[in-house]
This record gives structure tokens, C-alpha cells and sequence, in this order.
């Protein structure tokens, strides 16, 4: 099987087109699966009462939308080795909802701090460098849409994404190498905190849910793209716009 | 189960509904574009072809 057939946009528009139904039909499964342990099944949080029933939300946010950054960088590698224009496009395609889930992970996070800390903001470095992902994601999807040469704008884009992604280590590994409000055992799978398996199911479920999610937009995002910049390539005819 | 119960979340129903109600906001908002997006890229790259 060739691999490269696939990096072009002209065998990825349909094949896009096919798959993300499938994804979206999985999130809504997951979801709905997901919130059923998480509001209905999952006992009460011990310690944090039933505002802990946020980190259902909370967690996949956050896991998703440092992810997807992730993701991000490795297309943008893809894009300055191998010249792909579809990895280009992919990673635009990504940045909107990766974004999104940044703002989510804080606004859910914000919100669940204060009943449980007593306050809905703190410069702490996990919640600081979480912030600085959302400018992160703004100012990629700022400069590629600033330089007007499309081939420009990719690789500007791409060289930025790939040198910030060292942002999400920090992210993840922030609780441990400073002293920081934000926990990070109750956020953890393997954690002792989260102990019961519908808490366990719950929040497995709905990371997965985000995550397919996260592929259904950005497939169909990925198409609008392609529609976008390769208007009246020949290869549109023969495809179903 | 009692639905008022459930509704206020042992007393923090605002922090857990302002999070969930926030998510359902931003995912359909994100959804609504989306589609305005996607159907405008088609109506172009139709225009562009006849």
C-alpha cells in the first residue's frame, strides 16, 4: 500500500469526507456512556463533594487540547521534511478545536477551583502555561492567516508550532517540578484518587468522546480547507463537493 | 432519584452547571461555524468549477 496516496489532498477529500461521520457517531456514543457513569452512576467525591463531577469535563479539555498541539507539531514536522500540503492543512484544521478545549480545560478548571480552592484563578505554572497553549494556538492560527504567500505562511507555521510544543511537557509535568496549587494525583487514571470504576469508566469514557470529537471536526474542517485552497483544481469534478 | 437533588449538586450547582453549560455552548457554537464554513468552501469550489 502506498502511504504517500494518502498524503495528497486529492485522495483525503473523500476518504475525509467518509470517515468523520464514523467519529462523530463514537464521540456521541462515549458521551452519552460517559456522562451516564459520570452524573448518574459514580458515587460523591469524598473529599471534594459533587463539584468533583466537573473533572469529567475538565480532564478530557485538557488532555485533548494538549494533544492536539502535539498532533499539531508532528504534521509541522511532516510539512518541513517531506513537503506536504496536506500536513499544512491538517494542522489548521486542528488549531480551532485544540483551542476551544484550551479555553474549556480553563473555564471547567476555573470554576471547579473555586468552590474547591477558594478562588477561580491562580498564576500557578500548570494553569499559567495551559493559558500560554490558548495564545499559542491563537498566534498560529494569527500568523498563518498574516502572511499572505500560502507556502510562506505553512512553514512560518509549522516552525512555530513544532519549537512551542515544548510547552506541553511543561504543561504535563509541571505539578511535579513546581510546588503547585493545581493536584496532580486526582487528575490521574492511575491515581488513588480517582478510586471507584465508574469514576474510572467515566472519565476514560469521556476522554474518548473529546478525542473522536477533536477527529470528526478536523476532518471536516480539513475538507472545507482543501475546498478553500485548491479551488477549481481539476480533481474537484471528479470528487463530490 | 430526585431531580432537584441532582439539579443542585449538593449546593454547587453553579460551579458544575456553568461548566457543563459552557462546554454544550462552546461545542455547538464550534459546530454552527463549522458548517457555515464547510458549506461556503463547497458553493465556492462548485462556483469555481462550472
Amino acid at each position: 500500500m502506498n502511504l504517500y496516496k494518502f498524503s495528497s489532498p486529492v485522495t483525503f477529500y473523500p476518504l475525509a469526507g467518509k470517515m468523520w461521520p464514523w467519529f462523530a457517531t463514537l464521540a456521541g456514543v462515549f458521551a452519552v456512556a460517559g456522562l451516564y457513569l459520570g452524573l448518574f452512576v459514580a458515587p460523591v467525591d469524598y473529599q471534594q463533594g459533587e463539584v468533583y463531577r466537573i473533572l469529567y469535563i475538565h480532564v478530557p479539555a485538557s488532555v485533548i487540547g494538549m494533544f492536539i498541539y502535539l498532533v499539531m507539531a508532528g504534521y509541522g514536522v511532516l510539512a518541513l521534511t517531506l513537503n506536504t500540503r496536506l500536513s499544512a492543512m491538517m494542522m489548521e484544521a486542528l488549531a480551532p478545536t485544540g483551542a476551544l478545549l484550551t479555553v474549556l480545560a480553563l473555564w471547567t478548571g476555573s470554576l471547579w477551583g473555586r468552590p474547591t480552592w477558594g478562588t477561580y484563578w491562580v498564576w500557578d505554572a500548570r494553569i499559567t502555561s495551559t493559558l500560554l497553549l490558548v495564545f499559542l494556538y491563537v498566534g498560529y492560527l494569527a500568523l498563518i492567516h498574516a502572511i499572505e504567500d500560502k507556502r510562506r505562511a505553512d512553514k512560518a507555521g509549522a516552525l512555530l508550532v513544532i519549537v512551542s510544543s515544548i510547552n506541553v511537557p511543561i504543561i504535563y509535568f509541571s505539578v511535579k517540578w513546581w510546588n503547585t496549587l493545581h493536584q496532580g494525583s486526582s487528575v490521574s487514571l492511575a491515581g488513588n484518587a480517582i478510586a471507584s470504576p465508574a469514576m474510572r469508566w467515566g472519565l476514560l469514557l469521556m476522554t474518548l468522546a473529546c478525542w473522536m470529537y477533536a477527529i470528526a471536526m478536523t476532518l471536516v474542517r480539513v475538507r472545507a480547507i482543501i475546498s478553500e485552497r485548491e479551488q477549481g483544481a481539476a480533481w474537484l469534478e471528479g470528487n463530490k463537493v | 432519584m430526585n431531580w432537584a437533588e441532582f439539579f443542585s449538586m449538593g449546593g454547587r450547582g453553579f460551579y458544575v452547571w456553568g461548566s457543563y453549560g459552557a462546554f454544550v455552548l462552546v461545542i455547538a457554537i464550534e459546530i454552527i461555524m463549522l458548517r457555515g464554513r464547510a458549506k461556503r468552501a463547497r458553493m465556492l469550489a462548485k462556483e469555481s468549477i462550472q
